[in-house]
């Protein structure tokens, strides 16, 4: 296990390094730099800028002045929100992206495990097939579809949520459910095929000529086993979270790390940029991490380290 | 089926059935849908049916093109990964792993935004200036390819895994046939269905993430169409003083109706031709 965590741990470091160090370059290299204007600033103000935000000397310079600073936490200053540092934006947008994240999360977990279940229970039922009728409409409907039209609905016409924005407990209502609903279908897909492959095996017979009543049969024996591909769908559902959350932050006009994220794209603000890349992907291999060990304490069948 | 056929012949034909050209402006701002507009049209006057006809044209086009090159890559890889196993198969995997851990769509805003002026310039350099507005739709087509090929390696590798033990591979292989000539001549056949399944199945994955960048601005720029922009431009609309529904209403249906059909016949093809999903 130790080892098993240790070399994760290596990996994750690579993968870090990997990625700080490609999108560094990436942007740096790219024609216009974050003060390039249409009015051209003069040559030597924009040195001192250059300087103050550490962007001067050659790239090789700059890039491991970069790391050095990254290894000691400080994700440096902001060049479009001034005397902002990086470290300061992402603290504060994050608690709102993560908690839409983590909602969304929840909902297309439970939501996707109940549909799933209640599909493959009613197989062959009118149940099953409108629920996985339902499924394909949530795949092939994007979010920026579903979102516009919910706010449409709700908000406008019946007023019973608010439009956008982050200031209330049912101001997260409507984004949660726009970024889980493809989600939800994606898991009851899943949840149901495994569900039917469980259901016919053995142990499930045995179960039931024990006398267990049905709904036993299903929660107890059945959702153990038929819960592991669900579970290993975890780690690409954050992914997809992650990415889908941009959009849905978009649409409702929520403060989150997204809006920071295109924002220091389209401005060429390559500390923020870069900062909030890396935490996207720490997160993200962190959170696979996570699904990994969960996996394997879920299932006694697999070992860590093969 | 017959919805994918009229939606392609639409996309490829309307422009000689519906006379408006979806980049000219007029005076007409915010008309609901009539005989004359049936889909209304947008904030510069501009027709939005034809406009939903040429944002069909880039998204169909960016992905088949996208999916086309993502099944170049998936199965190359998946076919090497597979046949030589052992070492290659497990760095090859890990590899794979690690692809699958990183936010690949956010690295791919990151590239297309950034490759997308020195492409316009080396275009220019090279006199291909005809080709320099298309520049966006070239760096999309080819970074969403070079990402949505990582499920399609697993499956091809995973079909190559249980064929190459089989004995017709062992009798190409004592008959002293080379390696690429099992592969392409031998296996390659065995597991195009499957591919093709898949590959049916990566053009609305393809479709959503192209919309996906150019809803966020980030993809196709107006005044080019594609379903993501008109939406963008359509929710923007939405309020509660004056909604002009029309905007949103008419290129959501077409993109979901087109992704619906395509996801349908992907699934169909699935459950009829992999012996795994049938029940």
């Amino acid at each position: 296990m130790l080892a098993f965590l240790f070399r994760r741990f290596a990996s994750l470091v690579l993968v870090l390094f990997c990625v700080v160090t490609l999108t560094f370059f990436l942007v740096r290299m790219a024609p216009g730099g974050p003060f390039s204007r249409e009015r051209k600033i003069p040559a030597a103000i924009e040195k001192q800028l250059l300087a103050r935000y550490k962007l001067d000397g050659t790239l090789w310079q700059q890039y491991s002045d970069y790391l050095g600073d990254l290894v000691r936490g400080d994700l440096r200053l902001s060049t479009k929100y001034r005397d902002r540092s990086v470290n300061e934006l992402i603290a504060e947008s994050l608690p709102v992206s993560g908690t839409l994240g983590v909602l969304a999360f929840l909902l297309a977990t439970t939501g996707g495990v109940w549909l799933g279940t209640l599909a493959a229970v009613r197989h062959h039922t009118w149940a099953d097939s409108s629920a996985m009728l339902g499924a394909l409409f949530l795949i092939s409907i994007p979010t920026f579809v579903t979102g516009p039209v919910l706010v449409l609905f709700f908000a406008l016409k019946l007023g019973w949520l608010p439009v956008g924005g982050w200031n209330s407990l049912s101001s997260l209502i409507l984004p949660a459910i726009t970024l889980a609903g493809p989600y939800i279908a994606y898991i009851a897909r899943i949840m149901r095929t495994s569900m039917l492959e469980v259901l016919g095996q053995d142990f499930v017979r045995t179960a039931r000529a024990k006398g267990l009543a049905e709904s036993r049969v299903v929660s107890k024996h059945v959702m153990k086993v038929a819960i592991l591909p669900v579970v290993s769908f975890l780690g690409p559902l954050a992914a997809s979270l992650l990415t889908g959350s941009i959009v849905v932050e978009t649409i409702f006009n929520i403060p989150g790390t997204g809006g920071f994220f295109i924002n220091s794209i389209q401005n060429r603000d390559v500390f923020l940029l870069v900062g909030i890349t890396l935490v996207y992907c720490g997160l993200l291999v962190l959170l696979n991490l996570v699904v990994d060990i969960a996996y394997t304490l879920l299932d006694r069948r697999i070992q860590l380290h093969e | 089926m017959s919805v994918l056929a009229v939606i392609v012949f639409l996309t490829i034909f309307g422009p000689w059935l519906f006379h408006y050209d979806p980049e000219s402006l007029s005076k007409l701002q915010f008309a609901p849908p009539s005989a004359a507009h049936p889909f209304g049209t947008d904030v510069n006057g501009r027709d939005e049916l034809s406009r939903v006809l040429q944002g069909a044209r880039i998204s169909l086009f960016v992905g088949a093109a996208g999916a086309l090159i993502s099944f170049f890559v998936g199965t190359t890889y998946g076919l090497i990964s597979g046949y030589f196993g052992g070492k290659v198969d497990a760095v090859m995997m890990r590899f794979l792993e690690i692809l699958y851990s990183v936010p690949r769509l956010i690295l791919i805003i990151i590239v297309s935004f950034i490759f997308d002026p020195l492409l316009k310039d080396w275009l220019q350099d090279i006199g291909l200036n005809a080709w320099v507005g298309y520049s966006k739709i070239i760096i999309l087509i080819v970074s969403l390819g070079l990402i949505e090929w990582l499920t399609m390696a697993r499956i091809v590798r995973g079909q190559v895994l249980s064929l190459k033990n089989q004995q017709f591979i062992l009798a190409a292989r004592s008959l002293g046939q080379s390696h690429t000539r099992i592969i392409v001549r031998h296996l390659l056949p065995n597991i195009f269905g499957i591919v093709i399944i898949y590959l049916t199945l990566t053009i609305p994955a393809v479709i959503l993430d192209e919309s996906f960048l150019s809803f966020l601005g980030l993809g196709i720029q107006a005044p080019q169409a594609s379903w993501g922009n008109l939406l963008s431009d359509g929710a923007q609309v939405i309020n509660p003083v004056k909604s002009y529904w029309w905007l949103l209403l008419f290129p959501a249906l077409a993109m979901s109706i087109t992704l619906l059909a395509l996801n349908f016949l992907g699934d169909a093809l699935r459950d009829a031709l992999d012996p795994r999903a049938k029940r």
